[in-house]
C-alpha cells in the first residue's frame, strides 16, 4: 500500500511538473495550445509522409479480371510499378443500374484481391517442365529412332517403361525442358494416340467458359477440330440442377443478382450468399432495407444467417421434406381451400397442370400414374402433342406449344402458350365423379407405399386424370369423396407431406413451416410472383438432389413466381453464363469448319475410366420405387451407363471397340452410308461399344490435356480411383471391389483392373496445383493479367475485357499461344502419318433438335434384346462420317471457316446464318492469305478471337439477335410479339474495344430466355411469360410431371421426398477403420470455402493466413468432445475411399453428426503423412466416390435429352459419411 | 469555439458480410512488406471473438487508452514518469503471438522436389526465424465462430456480459466487426509518444507517424487502446493505418472504403469544436461519452458554424463536403452510427451502425411478423445478438442509444415494406423514431441505395 501511495505521489507529481512545463511551453513556443493544454497545434513543422507517398505511387492501372470459376466476373484495376504488378482493387465503372437501386460496383472478393499473389509466387510455373524419368526415356528412344512419334510409340507400347513414368506421377522429379521440346512431345503423344487408338482417346478438361472465353475456346476448338472430346463440367461438378432441364427444359437460367432487389420475399435455401456470392451479397443485405423479408434455410449458422430474419435448420439432405410440407400448405390453403387467382391462371398457362396423364392398372389391380395422354392416343395424331381437357367443349384437346408444333411440319405460328378459346380444367374432382385410387411410393420409410384416390374421366379408353389431381395426391391435399390415406390434418406426423410429418425429418417445427409458407404465397399474390428462392450446393450436390429441386421449384410455380422479375429460384452453384454464347459455341466447337464435334458427358466418362464402378456393390434396382416396373432389377449402374451410350441417349468416348478412323476407312470402303453400316457392323456383333468393356486397353483414353482448371485437386470426386485406376499413381483407398453377384452383366468385368490408363497427362498452368504434380508434361500458362480475353456471368448484365497489365514473364505463353503451337507441331508430324481421313463420330440424340423426339412416349426399347432393330438417330446415336486433313488444324485453328455462314448456327434450335458478320471479320481481321483457311477471316491473335465471339453471338450483336427472334417468331406466331423485341434490339453492338473501356451491358437475344435492358434487370423466363413462347419441354410448359419409364422405375414422376442415400444399407463407402482411440462417424460434407479462390486456389499465402493455414475440418463442439479433440487439433477422417488428415475447428456454430470440409483442400500446403496409412494424406474429395443416378442416364426424350452440360449424371458427393478420430499430434512430412 | 474539420469514417455493421475484401486490398497497398508481415491496418473480427490482437478489448491488460483521475485525463499506460519508468521493458506491449506468428510455405518444394516416394507439400515455415513451425494462431482465427466456445469465451466484451448461453448451438449469434485506426479527436497514441513523432494534421485530423521523429519506443503500441499501431520490426518504427491519405488528398476514397464489397463504409467531412474535445474526453460518466463527443460536432449548416469555419481557414469546399457528408448524416442526424468503445475516452472517429439482422425467433415465437413494427420494436430487447453486447461496445454499455437506432433501422424496413408492396403508407411508423416520410425515405436512400458518390 504504501508503495502504491508512493508511487501515485511520484506520479501526481509528474503529472504536475509535466503541466508546469507544457504551460512554460506556451508561453515560449509560437505554436497555438489548448486552454486545456491537450493540443498543440505545430503548423510550422516538417514531417516525413513521403514512404507512403512513394508507395501508393504507381505508373499505370489496367483492366483486368480473374478467370476463375467462380462466376464473379469482376472486373479489376491491375496496378503496375516499374514493369511488376503491385496489388489489384475493383473496378467501379459498372453502367448504372438505375437511379432507385444499388449498383453493381465494387464487385470483387478477397480471393480476387489477393489474385496478384500469383504472379511472383514461388509456386509460378515458369518454364515447361515434364517428369524426369519420362523426358529421359523420350529423348533417349528419340536419339535412337530419330523421329517423335516412333518414340513416343516406342515407350507406351514398352508395358515397363510406361510404368515406371506412371508409378513415379506425383512424387516429384519434374525437370525442366525447353518449349520446342515439350511441345513436341505432347504433339507426338496426339499424333500416335490418333493414328492407333482413335482421336475419341484422346480428351480435354477446360470447365466454366465465361470466365475466359478465349483461352477456354482456343482449347476446346484445337480439340474439335482434331476429334477429341471435350469433357463436361457442370454435370461432373454436380453443380447442373437436373431438375432444370427437367421442368424447364433448360440447362440453368437464373436472375442477375440485381433482381434480387425486386423480390418481396426471399430464401436463402442452401446457397451461402456472403461467402459463395461475395460480390452479389449486397444486393441481399440492401434489399431488406426496402422490406424484404429473408429466410435462411441451412444446417450451420452460415455467413448468411447473419442477414436471416428467420433461420430454419433441418438436418443436412433433408431440405425436400421442408419444401414438400410448404407446398402441402399452399396447395391446401390456396388451391384447395381457396383459390386465389392468379395463381391459377398461371399454373393453367404455364405449367403442365391442366395435362392429362393415363392411370396404369398393375396386376394387382391397383392403379400407378402412366402416361401423358398424347393426340396419337386420341386417333391419329402426334404422340409429341399431349392433351387438356377442355371445359368450353368437354373435350380433350391438343393446345398449341406442345413439342409436336415445335418440330413437326404444320407447326408454324402455333408453337406459343396461346389458349384461344380453350379452356383446360384443372381438375376432374366433382361430386360423386369416378375416382381411382392411384399408388405412389414414399421414401421415408423402406417400400414404404400410399394410396390416394384422385378423379378420373375414362378417355380412349383408359383412365385418365389431371397432373394437378395427381399433384394434390402426391403431396396428401385432401378433398371431400376422395379414397385412400389422407392425413388428418398438418399436425399428422404419420402422412406424407404434413408440416408435421416433415419435422419427424427435418427437426424444423411444423408451426414455423406453416408460417412460412402461407407467408411465402401471401406475398406471391400480393406481389404477383416477386418471392425468389436463391438455392445452392447445401441443397444441390445429393445424390437425389433433382428431387429436392422440384420440390423446391413447384413452391414458386404454384406461386407463379417463375418468369416475374424479383421472382422465381437463383440457382447459384457453378453456373454460368457465356453471354455472348453463339459466337463461342461456335468457335470452340469448330463448328465453322465440320460437324459434330465430340462432347462427353464427364460423369459416366470418369465413373468408368477411372474404374470407381468397379467398387460399387448395390445393383441398380436398389434405388427403384416399390411402385417400380422392375427395368433395373439384376442389373448394375455400369450396365444402365452402356445401354445410354448404346440407345443414343448419352455420347461415350471412346465410342467403339475400334479406332473410329478405321472405321470411317471400313465404311467408305463398303460405299454404305456411314450409320448404316455401322448399325449392321452393331447388330452383327461384329462392332462393340467401348463402355462395354472399359478395362479392355483398346478402349482406354491415352492423351488428356487440362488447362484452366485443377481435375486432380478439386473436382476429381473419388479422388483415390483416379489416381490408382487412370494415373497408375499410389492411392489411400481400401475399399473392395463388388463381389462376383453384384457385378456387371452387360459391361465386361475384368479380373485385373488397369492401373494406369493414361499415357499422358498434360497440364496448362500457371501455377503448382494437384493436376501439375501428377501430370507429365506441364506448360507454363500465362495469369489472367497477361493476356486479352473475355469474361460474363449471368450474375451480371455485362461483358467486360480483360488485359494484360504486364506480358507473360519467364516463359509462359498465354493458352491461346500455346494451342496455337500444339496445332503446329501436330499438324507437323501429321504428315505422312495421317494426313486427310474419316472419322466415325458418334454423338448422342440431342435436346433442342428433332433429336429429342427420337423415342416417342419415353419407352426405352433397347434394340439389343433383338425386339427392334438400331437405328442410328432413332435408338443408336447418330453417326456421321467426318473428313479431316490433320496437317491443316493450325490454319483452322486461326481461321473463321465457312460452314457458319453456309449451314448456320443453330443455338437452342435456332439457327442464324452470319454472312454480313463474316465479312466485317474479314475487314476486320485480315483474311488468310493462303492455304486451307485461303480468304477466311483470321482469328490468329487472342483479340480477333474475341472480336469474333461478339460480332458471332446475339447478346452483343442485335443484328443477329434480331434475326434469331424473326426465326422464332416464324415458329411462335405473329402474336407473339417478337418481332416487335427484335426490333429494340437490332441497333446493339458491341466491340472488343467497348469491353476494354468499361463493363458493357448486353442485349436481349433468342439465345436466352430472359429479357434485359438497361433499364430492366435480366430474369430468366420472362420471354416465356411475357411473349406467350413455349419451354423447350414436351408440353411446351414448366413440367411438375415427367412420364419416362425411367422416372416410373425410381417413382419420381411427381415432386416426391427421398433421404439422403443410406451408404451402410447399399454396401458401400462404409466408414473406414477407426484405428486406435475414441471415433465418431459423421456426414462429410465439402461446401464452399471461404478461403480458397473458389474452387481451384487454396494455397495463396493471404488466403492461408486468413484461415487456418491448412487443411481443416469444422466440427461441432459435440463431436469434438466425444473424440477428446479441441481446437486445431490434428484428426484423421478415413473411410473406405481414402483418408484426410488435417486440423479441427471446434465450432458451435456446427450441429452435431456432421463435419465440413471445405473444398479444394489439397495436398499442397501443410499435409502430413496420415498413420493410418503412412502415405501423404488426400484432398478434400479423397473421402468420397461417384454414384451415379440412373434418371440422369435418360435420353431421346423431348427435355430429358442430352445436350452437353445440360443433361447428364451429376458427380454428387454430399452423401458421405466417414469416421473421425483424434491422431497423434506428431505429424511428419 | 475552434472549428475544425476532419475526415471520419462510418461503417454500417447490418451490411457487413466478413469477406475481409478491405483486410486484403489494405494489406496488398500497404503491409506486404518486410516488417510488416504481421501487421494488417485493417482487419475483421467476427464477434463474438477474440480478435486481432488476441483480446485486444481487455484494457486492464494492456492499459490502453485514457483513463479519469480526479477529473482529469491521465493515459491509462499511466503517467509520464510510469511511461518513462518502461521505456525499456514494457510489458503492456503485445507480443508477436499476441498477434500472431507470420509464416510461409516451402513453396519451391512443390516444383523442385527430386523423384520420392510421396507427394511433395509445401509445410509451413516461420516467416520469422525461417524454420519450419506450426501453425497455431492467426490474425482471424475466430472466424465465422471457430475455435470452439472456450476461446471464444475469452472475448472481453461477452466476458464483461457473463452469457455463455449465447455460444450454443441454436442461440449462436456472429456479427463482423472491421477495424481500422480510429484516427481519434483525443488519440491516446499521440499523447504518450515520447518523441512526438505521432500527429494528428491539422487539416483532416488523420492520425499519422512521422517515419523520421519516431525513435521505436513503441508507447503508441501500447497507447492505442484499439491496438492499431504497429511495430515494424525491419525500420524499428511505428507504422499505423494513414486513412490512405494520398488517396484522401486527391479526392479519392481510402482504399478500405472503395473496395468494401458489401459497400458499408461511408466517409465524409465532419467539423467539431476543438474546445469542447477535452471537456468531452472527460465526462465522468463513461456512458455520457457518446452525447458528448455528439455534442462535439457542429452543424455545418448553422450559419454561425459557417462562419466560424471560414474564419478558421476552412476551404469552402471543405464546408460544402461537410454538409453533404454522409457521416454527419449518420452519425447526427440519423443517430444511427455510434462509436467504438467510447470508455476509452480517445473520442473515436470511425463509427458503427449496429447489426440490426438477424432479427430472428425471438420475433416468430411471439407470433409477431418480421415487419410488424410494433411488433419488432417490442422483439428488439431480445434479438439474438444480445443488446448488452453491442452496448458494451458502441455505448459503454448504455442500451438506450443502440435500441434506438436498431428501432430507426427497423421501422424504415417497415415503412418500406408497404411501399414495396404498394400497400397504404402509415405515417406512425417514420414517427415513432422521430422521423417523417421524407427523412426516412432519405435514410433508406442512403442505406439501400447507398451510390457510390453519396458514399463518399
Amino acid at each position: 500500500m504504501a508503495l502504491r501511495r508512493a508511487h501515485h505521489r511520484a506520479e501526481q507529481a509528474a503529472a504536475a511538473a509535466g503541466e508546469q512545463l507544457l504551460r512554460l511551453g506556451r508561453s515560449l513556443r509560437p505554436a497555438e495550445t489548448t486552454p486545456d493544454l491537450r493540443a498543440v497545434f505545430r503548423p510550422d513543422q516538417s514531417v516525413n509522409d513521403a514512404p507512403y507517398r512513394e508507395r501508393w505511387a504507381h505508373d499505370k492501372v489496367v483492366r483486368s479480371t480473374h478467370g476463375v470459376n467462380c462466376t464473379g466476373s469482376c472486373s479489376w484495376k491491375v496496378y503496375v510499378k516499374d514493369g511488376l504488378i503491385t496489388w489489384e482493387t475493383q473496378q467501379t465503372d459498372y453502367p448504372s443500374v438505375g437511379p432507385d437501386r444499388p449498383e453493381y460496383e465494387p464487385r470483387g472478393c478477397p480471393r480476387g484481391a489477393s489474385f496478384s499473389w500469383y504472379t511472383y509466387s514461388p509456386t509460378r510455373v515458369r518454364h515447361p517442365y515434364a517428369r524426369g524419368v519420362l523426358l529421359e526415356m523420350y529423348r533417349e528412344a528419340r536419339k535412337q529412332l530419330g523421329d517423335p512419334v516412333a518414340a513416343w510409340a516406342e515407350i507406351v507400347n514398352d508395358p515397363q517403361r510406361r510404368r515406371r513414368y506412371q508409378a513415379a506421377r506425383g512424387k516429384g522429379g519434374l525437370v525442366r525442358l525447353d518449349w520446342d521440346e515439350a511441345l513436341e512431345i505432347a504433339a507426338a503423344a496426339h499424333v500416335h494416340t490418333i493414328a492407333a487408338h482413335g482421336p475419341d482417346r484422346v480428351a480435354g478438361f477446360s470447365p466454366i467458359p465465361a470466365m475466359s472465353m478465349a483461352s477456354h475456346a482456343v482449347g476446346a476448338r484445337f480439340m474439335s477440330l482434331i476429334g477429341a472430346p471435350m469433357l463436361s463440367f457442370y454435370d461432373w461438378y454436380a453443380d447442373l440442377p437436373i431438375a432444370s432441364p427437367q421442368v424447364f427444359g433448360d440447362q440453368t437460367d437464373v436472375p442477375e443478382s440485381g433482381d434480387w432487389w425486386d423480390a418481396a420475399y426471399l430464401l436463402l435455401w442452401g446457397s451461402n450468399v456472403p461467402v459463395t456470392r461475395t460480390p452479389d451479397a449486397h444486393w441481399m443485405a440492401e434489399a431488406r432495407y426496402r422490406g424484404q423479408k429473408v429466410v435462411v434455410v441451412s444446417p450451420d449458422y452460415a455467413d448468411a444467417t447473419k442477414f436471416a430474419d428467420e433461420w430454419l435448420h433441418p438436418h443436412p439432405g433433408t431440405d425436400g421434406a421442408l419444401a414438400m410440407a410448404m407446398g402441402h400448405v399452399i396447395l391446401t390453403e390456396f388451391f384447395v381451400e381457396k383459390q386465389a387467382p392468379y395463381f391459377t391462371d398461371y399454373v393453367t398457362r404455364f405449367t403442365d397442370l391442366p395435362f392429362l396423364v393415363a392411370l396404369d392398372a398393375r396386376p394387382d389391380g391397383t392403379h400407378t400414374p402412366g402416361k401423358f395422354l398424347t393426340a396419337a392416343d386420341l386417333g391419329p395424331g402426334s404422340p409429341w402433342k399431349p392433351v387438356v381437357f377442355d371445359a368450353a367443349t368437354g373435350r380433350p384437346a391438343v393446345p398449341n406449344g406442345t413439342l409436336g408444333e415445335r418440330w413437326e411440319d404444320g407447326g408454324e405460328g402455333r408453337w406459343n402458350l396461346d389458349l384461344g378459346p380453350l379452356e383446360p380444367e384443372l381438375s376432374f374432382h366433382r361430386p360423386d365423379g369416378p375416382v381411382i385410387e392411384v399408388l405412389l411410393p414414399r421414401f421415408d420409410e423402406p417400400g414404404g407405399t400410399v394410396r390416394r384416390g384422385v378423379p378420373v374421366r375414362w378417355l380412349a379408353g383408359r383412365p385418365v386424370t389431371t397432373v394437378f389431381d395427381l399433384l394434390l395426391a402426391g403431396y396428401g391435399v385432401r378433398r371431400a369423396g376422395l379414397p385412400g390415406s389422407w392425413p388428418a390434418g398438418y399436425q399428422d406426423p404419420t402422412e406424407p407431406c404434413t408440416p408435421a410429418w416433415q419435422e419427424t425429418i427435418t427437426s424444423v417445427p411444423a408451426a414455423q413451416v406453416t408460417r412460412i409458407a402461407r407467408e411465402f404465397a401471401r406475398t406471391a399474390a400480393a406481389s404477383r410472383g416477386r418471392v425468389m428462392i436463391v438455392m445452392g450446393a447445401g441443397t444441390n450436390h445429393w445424390f437425389h438432389s433433382d428431387t429436392i429441386y422440384r420440390a423446391f421449384l413447384s413452391l414458386l410455380l404454384l406461386t407463379g413466381c417463375q418468369g416475374v422479375n424479383g421472382g422465381g429460384w437463383a440457382h447459384y452453384v457453378g453456373q454460368e453464363k457465356v453471354r455472348p454464347y453463339t459466337g463461342w459455341q461456335q468457335l470452340s466447337t469448330a463448328a465453322d469448319w465440320n460437324r459434330p464435334s465430340r462432347q462427353m458427358a464427364g460423369t459416366p466418362y470418369w465413373y468408368l475410366h477411372t474404374g470407381q464402378w468397379r467398387y460399387e456393390r448395390y445393383g441398380a434396382d436398389a434405388l427403384s420405387a416399390p411402385t417400380a416396373p422392375g427395368l433395373f432389377t439384376g442389373r448394375h449402374t455400369a450396365d444402365l451407363v452402356a445401354q445410354s451410350a448404346r440407345l443414343g441417349w448419352l455420347p461415350s468416348y471412346p465410342t467403339f471397340t475400334a479406332n473410329p478412323l478405321d472405321l470411317g476407312a471400313a465404311a467408305r470402303k463398303q460405299g454404305l452410308p456411314a450409320g448404316e453400316w455401322a448399325a449392321r457392323e452393331l447388330e452383327a456383333g461384329r462392332l462393340e461399344f467401348a463402355c462395354e468393356d472399359p478395362d479392355a486397353p483398346a478402349n482406354w483414353p491415352r492423351v488428356l490435356t487440362v488447362w484452366r482448371a485443377n481435375l486432380i485437386g478439386s473436382s476429381a470426386k473419388g479422388n483415390e480411383f483416379f489416381l490408382r485406376h487412370l494415373l497408375g499413381a499410389e492411392d489411400n483407398a481400401s475399399a473392395a471391389e463388388a463381389p462376383p453377384p453384384d457385378r456387371p452383366r452387360e459391361v465386361r468385368w475384368r479380373e485385373e483392373a488397369p492401373h494406369g490408363k493414361l499415357d499422358l497427362l498434360l497440364a496448362l498452368d500457371f501455377r503448382m496445383t494437384s493436376t501439375t504434380l501428377f501430370a507429365d508434361l506441364v506448360l507454363p500458362a500465362a495469369t489472367w493479367y497477361e493476356k486479352h480475353d473475355l469474361s460474363s456471368t449471368d450474375m451480371h448484365p455485362y461483358v467486360h475485357a480483360f488485359s494484360p497489365a504486364i506480358s507473360p514473364p519467364w516463359q509462359a505463353r498465354t493458352d491461346f499461344e500455346i494451342f496455337h503451337g500444339l496445332a503446329a507441331k501436330l499438324g507437323e508430324l501429321a504428315q505422312g502419318r495421317l494426313d486427310t481421313v474419316h472419322d466415325l463420330v458418334a454423338t448422342a440424340l440431342q435436346h433442342d433438335t428433332p433429336g429429342e423426339t427420337a423415342q416417342p412416349g419415353g419407352h426405352a426399347p433397347d434394340w439389343r434384346t433383338g425386339a427392334v432393330r438400331p437405328v442410328p438417330g432413332h435408338n443408336l446415336p447418330h453417326l456421321t462420317l467426318v473428313e479431316r486433313d490433320y496437317t491443316a488444324i493450325a490454319g483452322k485453328l486461326a481461321a473463321l471457316g465457312p460452314l457458319c455462314e453456309q449451314e448456320g448456327m443453330p443455338v437452342k434450335g435456332v439457327t442464324v446464318y452470319p454472312e454480313p458478320e463474316s465479312r466485317w471479320l474479314a475487314a476486320r481481321c485480315g483474311t488468310a492469305p493462303d492455304g486451307v483457311a485461303a480468304g477466311r477471316p483470321l482469328l490468329d491473335t487472342d483479340v480477333k478471337f474475341c472480336e469474333a465471339i461478339l460480332a458471332l453471338s446475339g447478346t452483343t450483336n442485335g443484328r443477329l439477335a434480331a434475326e434469331g427472334f424473326h426465326r422464332l417468331a416464324a415458329r411462335c406466331g405473329t402474336g407473339s410479339g417478337l418481332r416487335e423485341l427484335a426490333e429494340t434490339v437490332a441497333e446493339r453492338r458491341v466491340v472488343f474495344s467497348d469491353t476494354q473501356e468499361r463493363p458493357v451491358q448486353v442485349g436481349s437475344s433468342f439465345e436466352w430466355s430472359g429479357k434485359e435492358a438497361p433499364d430492366r434487370r435480366y430474369a430468366p423466363f420472362t420471354i416465356n411469360t411475357e411473349h406467350r413462347k413455349p419451354w423447350h419441354t414436351l408440353t411446351g410448359r414448366q413440367h411438375f410431371y415427367l412420364d419416362h419409364d425411367w422416372m416410373a422405375e425410381l417413382g419420381e414422376q411427381l415432386p416426391v421426398y427421398r433421404p439422403p442415400l443410406d451408404l451402410a444399407a447399399l454396401g458401400d463407402s462404409g466408414p473406414g477403420q477407426a484405428g486406435n482411440g475414441r471415433s465418431v462417424t459423421v456426414r462429410y460434407l465439402t461446401p464452399h470455402s471461404k478461403w480458397s479462390i473458389h474452387s481451384e486456389y487454396q494455397e495463396n499465402l493471404l488466403m492461408q493466413t486468413l484461415a487456418r493455414g491448412g487443411p481443416v475440418i469444422w466440427m461441432s463442439v459435440a463431436d469434438a468432445e466425444a473424440i477428446g479433440v479441441a481446437d486445431n487439433d490434428w484428426i484423421e477422417a478415413v473411410n473406405a475411399n481414402g483418408v484426410v488428415v488435417a486440423r479441427a475447428v471446434v465450432s458451435h456454430r456446427m450441429p452435431a453428426g456432421t463435419v465440413f470440409m471445405y473444398h479444394v483442400q489439397e495436398r499442397l500446403v501443410n499435409v502430413p503423412k496420415s498413420t493410418a496409412t503412412g502415405r501423404r494424406g488426400g484432398v478434400h474429395n479423397a473421402l468420397t466416390k461417384l454414384l451415379i443416378k440412373p434418371t440422369h442416364l435418360i435420353g431421346g426424350y423431348a427435355q430429358l435429352s442430352f445436350a452437353p452440360n445440360y443433361y447428364g449424371p451429376t458427380g454428387n458427393q454430399r452423401d458421405a459419411v466417414t469416421t473421425i478420430r483424434r491422431r497423434p499430434q506428431n505429424v511428419e512430412y | 469555439m475552434r472549428v475544425m474539420a476532419q475526415i471520419a469514417m462510418v461503417m454500417n455493421l447490418d451490411k457487413c458480410i466478413g469477406c475481409h475484401t478491405c483486410s486484403v486490398t489494405c494489406k496488398q497497398t500497404w503491409t506486404n512488406r518486410t516488417g510488416t508481415e504481421y501487421a494488417w491496418f485493417n482487419n475483421v473480427e467476427t464477434r463474438p471473438g477474440q480478435g486481432y490482437p488476441r483480446g485486444h478489448e481487455d484494457q486492464e491488460k494492456w492499459k490502453g487508452g485514457w483513463r479519469l483521475k480526479h477529473g482529469r485525463l491521465v493515459p491509462r499506460t499511466g503517467g509520464r514518469a510510469r511511461r518513462l519508468a518502461r521505456l525499456f521493458a514494457n510489458p503492456e506491449l503485445p507480443t508477436l503471438d499476441d498477434y500472431y506468428q507470420p509464416w510461409t510455405y516451402d513453396y519451391d518444394n512443390l516444383i523442385s522436389a527430386p523423384l520420392g516416394e510421396d507427394l511433395p507439400t509445401a509445410r509451413p515455415r516461420s516467416l520469422t526465424d525461417g524454420r519450419p513451425t506450426a501453425v497455431t494462431w492467426g490474425p482471424n482465427w475466430d472466424d465465422d465462430l471457430g475455435g470452439g466456445p472456450e476461446q471464444l469465451a475469452a472475448d472481453p466484451v461477452l466476458r464483461k456480459l457473463n452469457d455463455q448461453v449465447r455460444l450454443a448451438y441454436e442461440q449462436a449469434f456472429m456479427f463482423y466487426l472491421p477495424r481500422i485506426c480510429e484516427h481519434c479527436l483525443n488519440p491516446s497514441c499521440v499523447a504518450v509518444c515520447p518523441s512526438g513523432a505521432l500527429y494528428k494534421r491539422i487539416e483532416d485530423g488523420i492520425v499519422l507517424v512521422d517515419q523520421d521523429r519516431c525513435r521505436g519506443w513503441r508507447m503508441c503500441v501500447s497507447g492505442c487502446p484499439y491496438k492499431k499501431v504497429y511495430f515494424n520490426h525491419h525500420t524499428g518504427k511505428a507504422e499505423k493505418c494513414t486513412f490512405c491519405y494520398p488517396r484522401i488528398e486527391a479526392g479519392e476514397p481510402t482504399v478500405c472504403s472503395e473496395t468494401c464489397v458489401g459497400r458499408l463504409r461511408y466517409l465524409g467531412v465532419m467539423l467539431y469544436d476543438a474546445d469542447r474535445v477535452g471537456a468531452a474526453a472527460a465526462v465522468r460518466d463513461e456512458q455520457d461519452l457518446y452525447p458528448a463527443q455528439l455534442d462535439c460536432f457542429l452543424d455545418p449548416h448553422d450559419p454561425q458554424v459557417a462562419r466560424a469555419a471560414e474564419e478558421s481557414g476552412i476551404p469552402h469546399d471543405w464546408l460544402t463536403a461537410a454538409r453533404r457528408s454522409p457521416v454527419y448524416a449518420l452519425i447526427s442526424t440519423y443517430r444511427l452510427a455510434l462509436p467504438l468503445h467510447p470508455e476509452y475516452r480517445t473520442l473515436p472517429m470511425v463509427w458503427y451502425v449496429p447489426p440490426l439482422s438477424p432479427v430472428v425467433d425471438a420475433l416468430s415465437e411471439t407470433g409477431h411478423d418480421g415487419e410488424d413494427p410494433a411488433g419488432l420494436f417490442a422483439a428488439i430487447d431480445a434479438l439474438r445478438i444480445p443488446l448488452a453486447y453491442l452496448a458494451e461496445l458502441f455505448t459503454a454499455g448504455d442500451p438506450a442509444p443502440v435500441e434506438a437506432a436498431l428501432c430507426r433501422l427497423a421501422a424504415m424496413r417497415a415503412h418500406m415494406r408497404r411501399v414495396n408492396l404498394n400497400e397504404p403508407q402509415d405515417p406512425a411508423i417514420a414517427a415513432s423514431v422521430g422521423l417523417d416520410e421524407r427523412s426516412i425515405t432519405a435514410m433508406y436512400r442512403l442505406l439501400a441505395l447507398a451510390k457510390y458518390d453519396e458514399r463518399y
